[in-house]
This record gives structure tokens, C-alpha cells and sequence, in this order.
């Protein structure tokens, strides 16, 4: 259908929708966040009806893509790689079930951490349920990948996991696309029991499953996407695992490397081209984005195979990799970076000049004085980088949610007023439940929900909390005299710091919502209008 | 032809219309691209980086090896200076000259310079300045991307299709005064070669 010049993230979903997926499923988060808006723009998913709204967490996403693969149609879900932890339950089991239409869940992970706050390989989480995998190089790759998914998706049965980084989910290249086919017609399981993970019907499902290890692998041994090159000197043979392919072959011209090279697009890992590549070099280089995942499955635990990687420090332990890094390591040596000149100053990200969370947390600051600091468990957002100078108004951010939680087990513990600081989007996506936790032990916590009418660090995607906090809270029991919303600006900062102490002084839950909208959403005529529709910005 | 690029700049401040400009330029040149940005938590006003390649033949990395940019382009000095470590040895560092103070330890402006002007190969321009002299400040990134066009093998007549590219849509009239300022860029970086 022609070439586009797509990001590797847009080069999926627009993969998917002309492999007639019916619904693409997510929550946003850095690097997988562009997927979904690129769906949401396009005109092709619009006139197709293709699902394209934001769900409330990765668990409901990944819960609901598989509703709509029960139906029998081909459904996507994307999210940042922490983000298949909130969805872990649902993914795991999604593997005993099965499928019934084609389903891709796309895990975008982040080495180095650009945007993270950790580095977790999701490989495992591939390995873990037992599925296949399927890992692109480039943004051409990670095109026809999503087509050959969703195919071995509806043949084995099984969702299917694609694994990118943040290095191909935000470059650009040139992508091939193909005539796109039909949606699935709505179809139920053939055997009414399939989705009922009851004792006897998931041990007689997981057996299935484990049956059909071995197909996976045959389909990864006669995978397009496993290529074995040959090359005359066989004093090495090097294995790269996605991505890391492009910075192997960077270093040579033409792109010939004169080492054998087997290069894994999909797992599980083809055994006979393994064991080919492993019989026939003197020592084998493992080259992978992430975890040393294949590394440590062919060295094994005691070290015992001519295995070379980042276990042996031929690559860094952590970190992103890049074409330095593996010329080093294939002539073993090591590689070390010009230091940045010294006047040149950190820059880290800021609140945007304006922003109401600064004038919640400045008032937030004076009103815990008289208590002292390490009070404020915060959350994540950019409400975040209120840890930061001048602020340093926070103590914690650990993962979405735990702020009201752990100031929860903060004051079980005795630390009393503890603080929970928590965005709009962060409560509806897994503060809610939290929040029902403190109200049952009547915690002497005071919850800070900072309202900004958006999901604002990833870029200002809607909100599912738009509009209905206050109603949330009253629903899950917070006394309603100890909801309070106040117009966080300058002018009325010391109408919030009293307002603050009185709530920090009640001994029970109090939940405070600093409520304005965020800078950078004022072009957004839709959430302008509807903001003003549901009265919001009262001051 | 290849040219390896890396942009500078702050969050916020417009580093991917150039890559897009150049982008949208390589294309009609049938060249191969890649193009890497940044998204997520950096664009708040951190130091942020995009790496653009162009070549004639096909490209493996989305990253540029260290020691191997032909260039950085940077939209404000301090942030060129971050980033010499991608740069080889006889590679140009061009930089506006205003810098975007938004941190309280911003180096003396003086020493961001002379540590610039270390490399023998560099464009100090006022984008700003020039800009506004045939469009308006706002087209500064378009003043860098002229600068810029003098190192990079790719027709003057193509850079401007790439503009046409990115502000089309824009109407004729600002689309030639971007294009008025790239070529404003484009003159003011060859007194430095
Ligand atoms: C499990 C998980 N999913 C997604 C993200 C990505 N993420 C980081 S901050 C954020 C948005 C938070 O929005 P909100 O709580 O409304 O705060 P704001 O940024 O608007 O201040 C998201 C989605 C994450 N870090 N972890």
C-alpha cells in the first residue's frame, strides 16, 4: 500500500489495523503511549469502528482485549513494561485460557530508564506464561511481526507477547505496509468451557498448553524472523536478540559481519539453530537489549558453556546497549565514553512554570512545618518532580498507587499525619482500592489528589477520574465533610494551608483535591469545553 | 552520501521540526532515514537529544555510535557541549548563541563558548536575532537547520521541500518565511567555514 515514515510504535498499530484488529486496548505510558494515539487519529480505525478509548489501568486493558478475543475477534493491547505488572494477573492466565480471535499484547520497555523507574526485561514475563514471543529490529519488522502474530495467535491458540524498547517505539523510519484485510466475524469458543479457569478445566487447559511448547519452538526454527548468517570465522559466533542486531551489524561496512551471526526475532528460542551456532564457534557472544535472559538459559546457572555477555562483563550488566559497546565486547575490550565537559550544567525535567501542583505542594510544605519532614508519600506523575529542588516536598514514588497505601501503613506504623499525593489519573487507575483500604482501618491519612483533568506526564491523554472524584470518594466512604477542593494558585495560598491543616488535625481519612487544569492542555478544546460543561473550574 | 546528526536542545524547545524538515528532505531524495525522538518525561524542560540519519546506503542503528556524528545542532550553547562525545574528531558542533536559562547553576556564558570554540569546527550564530531580522523569533529552529544545510549533502532545493513539507498546511505565507529564515541561517554559518 505503499511507504510511510512511522515511528516503531505507529508501525504496530497501523500493523494492526490492517490485520483487521477490532480493538486496541491501553493505558498510557512512556514508550508505548504513541500506539494507542495513533489509532485514536486514524482514519482507517474510525470508519472500520475500530475500539481505540483509554481504559482505566493495564489490567483492565489487558482484561478487556481478551473479552474481545472471546468474541472472536483480533484485539491489541499495549502498555510500558511496569505496566504489565498491574496486568500480570490477567496476562498469565490469559495464556491458560487461550484465545479464541487473535491477541497481541505489546510490552514497550524501557533499558536505561529514559522515562521509567526501572528496567524490567518482559521477556520473562513471555517465558513466564509460556508463550511465544516475538521481538522486532526495526520498525519495518515490528510491521509484518504484528501480521505473522496475530496468524500464530489464532493457530496455537495462545495471546501472543511483542517486545519492543524505547529505542525502536520512538524512531522513525520508512515502513511497507499491505493491503489490509477484514475484521474477524464475532464468533464464540468452539468449546464452551475454555475461558473457565476452574481447577478442572485449567489443569486440563495448562496441559494443553505445555503440549504445545514444542510447536513453538518448530514455529521459531523455521521463523523468517530466526535467521541464521554464516561467516568463515567461526573463533566467534554471536547471538543478538532484537534490536541489538542493528547495533551489532552498525560497526561493519555493508553490513557484513565475519563472524556467524543467529539473530532472534522470536521465542522461544529455535533450539537447532542454538545448538548450530553453539557446536560450530569457539565462543558465542550473547548481544541483548534488557536482561541476560538468553544468555544465562545457554550458560546456564554454574557458568559451564563458552558463553560471553553481560553476566561476564563483556557488556555492561545495566544499561541500554549501542554499536560501541558490542565492537568492544567482540574484541574484548572495554569501552569507555569522553566525560561531558565540566561547565556544562545538569538540566534535569521540571514543573512547567505554572503548573498547580507547585502551588499544592508550596502549601502543602508550610501546612506540615510545625510536623516535620518524610510525611508525603507521593506517586507518579509530574507531580513527581515536586522531589526535586525547591520543593523537595515528597518522600516516596514507588509504583502508581502506593501513595495512599503507604501512607496508610505509614500511620498503621505510628507515623501520624502521614500524606498520600496522588494525581487524577493515578486514583482512578489503582488509588481506588487503596483509598477503600483506608477507609475500613479509618487511617489517620490525608489524601491529596491533584487534579489536573489529564493524564499530564505522558502527554496529556483524558482521564477517566474527569469529573467524578469527589463522587468516587463519597462512594467508597470518605466522610464527605472531609472532601475538600480548593483553586491551587498563588493567590490563595494561605486559604490552602489552612485549609490543609485543618484536614492533617482529623484523625480519619481526608481527602483534598487541589483542582486546576494543566498548562499544557489549554489548546484542548474538547477537555476546555467539557470542563467547563461539568463546572469544575469553580475558584 | 550519510550524515549522521545529532539535535540538541531543551524540552520544548523544537529540536524535531528540524529532524522532520530534514526528514521530509531525505525522503524526496530517496535516501534512507531514521529518525529517534524523545517522548515522555524529559520534554518537561530537561536536556533533551534526537538523533537523525540520512544516508544513501541502508541504515542499521537507531542510535549514532559514539565518535561517529558528523554533526551536533544544537538550539542552545550549553546543550551542544553535552553531547561531544557522539561527535568524531573533525565533526562541526553548530549552536545558536542565546541561551535557555531555566536553572539556577547555568554556567558563565563566556566559558559554555570557549569550551565550544575548542573544536575548530563550529558555528556560533544568534538564531534568534536572525530570525527576527526575516521572520519572526519563533522561526529560530529554522535558522539552525539552514546553518546546519551547509554541512549536510542534500540540495538546497529538497530542504526547502521538507519545509514545505512540515508548514503546508500552514499557508503559503509563513511556509516562505521559514523558508526565509532557513536560508538566513544557511548564509550566517558560512563566514565559519
Ligand atoms: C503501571 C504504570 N503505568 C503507566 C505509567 C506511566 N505513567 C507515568 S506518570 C503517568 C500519568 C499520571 O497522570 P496523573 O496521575 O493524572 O498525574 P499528572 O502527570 O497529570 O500530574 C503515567 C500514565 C507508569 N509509570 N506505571
Amino acid at each position: 500500500m505503499g511507504k510511510l515514515l512511522m515511528l516503531g510504535d505507529e508501525a504496530i498499530a497501523q500493523a494492526g489495523l490492517d490485520a483487521g484488529m477490532s480493538g486496541m486496548y491501553a493505558y498510557p505510558g512512556t514508550p508505548s503511549t504513541e500506539i494507542m494515539e495513533y489509532v485514536q487519529k486514524s482514519k482507517q480505525a474510525k470508519e472500520n469502528g475500530v475500539h481505540a478509548k483509554w481504559s482505566a489501568n493495564e489490567k483492565t486493558s489487558m482484561e478487556a482485549a481478551l473479552g474481545m478475543s472471546y468474541a472472536g475477534k483480533r484485539a491489541m493491547c499495549a502498555m510500558k513494561h511496569v505496566g504489565l505488572n498491574v496486568a500480570a494477573d490477567a496476562f498469565i492466565n490469559s495464556a491458560i485460557t487461550g484465545v479464541n480471535g487473535g491477541l497481541i499484547v505489546v510490552s514497550a520497555d524501557d533499558p536505561s530508564m529514559h522515562s521509567s523507574q526501572n528496567e524490567q526485561d518482559n521477556r520473562f514475563y513471555g517465558k513466564f506464561a509460556q508463550i511465544p514471543i516475538l521481538e522486532p529490529a526495526n520498525q519495518q519488522e515490528a510491521y509484518n511481526m504484528v501480521h505473522y502474530g496475530f496468524e500464530i495467535s489464532e493457530k496455537f491458540k495462545v495471546p501472543v507477547l511483542m517486545r519492543i524498547t524505547t529505542r525502536l517505539a520512538h524512531s522513525r523510519s520508512g515502513v511497507e505496509t499491505i493491503t489490509p484485510k477484514a475484521q474477524n466475524e464475532l464468533v464464540l469458543p468452539r468449546d464452551p468451557m475454555q475461558f473457565i479457569l476452574l481447577p478442572s478445566v485449567a489443569r486440563k487447559n495448562y496441559k494443553t498448553l505445555l503440549s504445545n511448547f514444542d510447536n513453538f519452538i518448530s514455529a521459531s526454527e523455521e521463523s523468517q524472523f530466526n535467521e541464521f548468517i554464516d561467516a568463515s570465522d567461526k573463533s566467534l559466533g554471536i547471538i543478538t536478540c532484537g534490536i541489538a542486531y542493528n547495533y551489532l551489524v552498525e560497526n561493519y561496512e555493508d553490513q557484513k559481519v565475519p563472524y556467524p551471526v543467529l539473530r532472534i526475532g522470536q521465542y522461544p528460542l529455535p533450539k537447532a539453530k542454538i545448538k548450530h551456532i553453539m557446536e560450530t564457534c569457539d565462543e558465542v557472544l550473547v548481544v541483548e537489549d534488557g536482561y541476560p535472559m538468553v544468555e544465562e538459559m545457554l550458560k546456564g546457572y554454574l557458568g559451564k558453556e563458552k558463553v560471553r555477555g553481560r553476566l561476564d562483563g563483556s557488556l555492561p550488566r545495566d544499561g541500554e546497549l549501542n554499536p560501541n559497546l558490542v565492537l568492544a565486547a567482540i574484541h574484548k575490550e572495554t569501552f569507555t565514553l569522553d566525560p561531558i565537559p565540566s561547565t556544562v550544567a545538569n538540566r534535569l525535567p521540571a514543573m512547567c512554570k505554572g503548573c498547580g501542583h507547585i502551588d499544592a505542594y508550596v502549601a502543602l510544605n508550610e501546612a506540615l512545618l510545625e510536623h516535620g519532614k518524610g510525611r508525603v508519600f507521593a506517586d507518579i506523575g509530574c507531580y513527581t518532580l515536586g522531589a526535586y529542588e525547591p520543593y523537595q516536598a515528597i518522600s516516596t514514588c514507588v509504583d502508581m498507587g502506593a501513595s495512599i497505601t503507604m501512607a496508610k501503613g505509614a500511620a498503621d506504623a505510628g507515623l501520624v499525619p502521614s500524606v498520600a499525593v496522588i494525581g487524577d489519573s493515578t486514583f482512578t487507575h489503582s488509588g481506588i482500592t487503596g483509598l477503600i483500604d483506608a477507609v475500613i482501618g479509618n487511617s489517620p491519612i490525608t489524601v491529596v489528589i491533584s487534579d489536573n483533568y489529564t493524564t499530564g506526564m505522558t502527554g496529556g491523554q483524558d482521564s477517566a477520574a474527569l469529573g467524578r472524584i469527589e463522587q468516587i470518594c463519597e462512594g467508597v466512604g470518605v466522610d464527605p465533610a472531609h472532601i475538600r477542593v480548593f483553586h491551587p494558585t498563588p493567590a490563595n495560598h494561605d486559604q490552602m494551608v489552612e485549609l490543609l491543616k485543618e484536614e492533617l488535625a482529623y484523625p480519619g481519612v481526608s481527602v483534598v483535591i487541589p483542582r486546576r487544569q494543566c498548562i499544557q492542555t489549554m489548546k484542548n478544546k474538547e477537555l476546555v469545553t467539557k470542563v467547563k460543561e461539568l463546572g469544575l473550574n469553580k475558584k | 552520501m550519510k550524515s549522521d546528526i545529532i539535535l540538541a536542545g531543551v524540552g520544548g524547545q523544537g529540536i524535531i521540526s528540524i529532524a522532520a524538515a530534514i526528514g521530509g528532505a531525505a525522503l524526496h531524495e530517496n535516501l534512507h532515514m531514521k529518525q529517534a525522538e524523545v517522548h515522555g518525561m524529559s520534554q518537561r524542560g530537561g536536556a533533551v537529544q534526537s538523533t537523525l540519519r540520512v544516508s544513501s546506503k541502508p541504515i542499521a542503528s537507531d542510535l549514532i555510535a559514539y565518535g561517529s556524528a558528523d554533526m551536533i545542532v544544537s538550539l542552545e550553547p550549553m546543550e551542544s557541549l553535552r553531547y561531544l562525545s557522539y561527535l568524531k574528531p573533525d565533526g562541526w558542533v553548530i549552536t545558536n548563541a542565546v541561551p535557555f536559562v531555566n536553572i539556577t547553576d547555568y554556567p558563565e556564558l563566556e566559558d559554555v563558548y570557549a569550551e565550544i570554540k575548542k573544536r575548530s569546527n563550529h558555528v556560533i550564530i544568534d538564531a534568534e536575532e536572525i530570525a527576527g531580522q526575516v521572520a519572526t523569533k519563533r522561526a529560530a529552529n529554522m535558522v539552525m537547520l539552514g546553518a546546519a544545510s551547509n554541512f549536510i549533502d542534500i540540495p538546497l532545493e529538497s530542504i526547502k521541500e521538507g519545509i514545505r513539507q512540515i508548514f503546508g498546511r500552514k499557508g503559503e505565507e509563513i511556509t516562505n518565511s521559514n523558508i526565509d529564515a532557513m536560508l538566513a541561517g544557511r548564509e550566517a554559518a558560512q563566514k565559519f567555514l
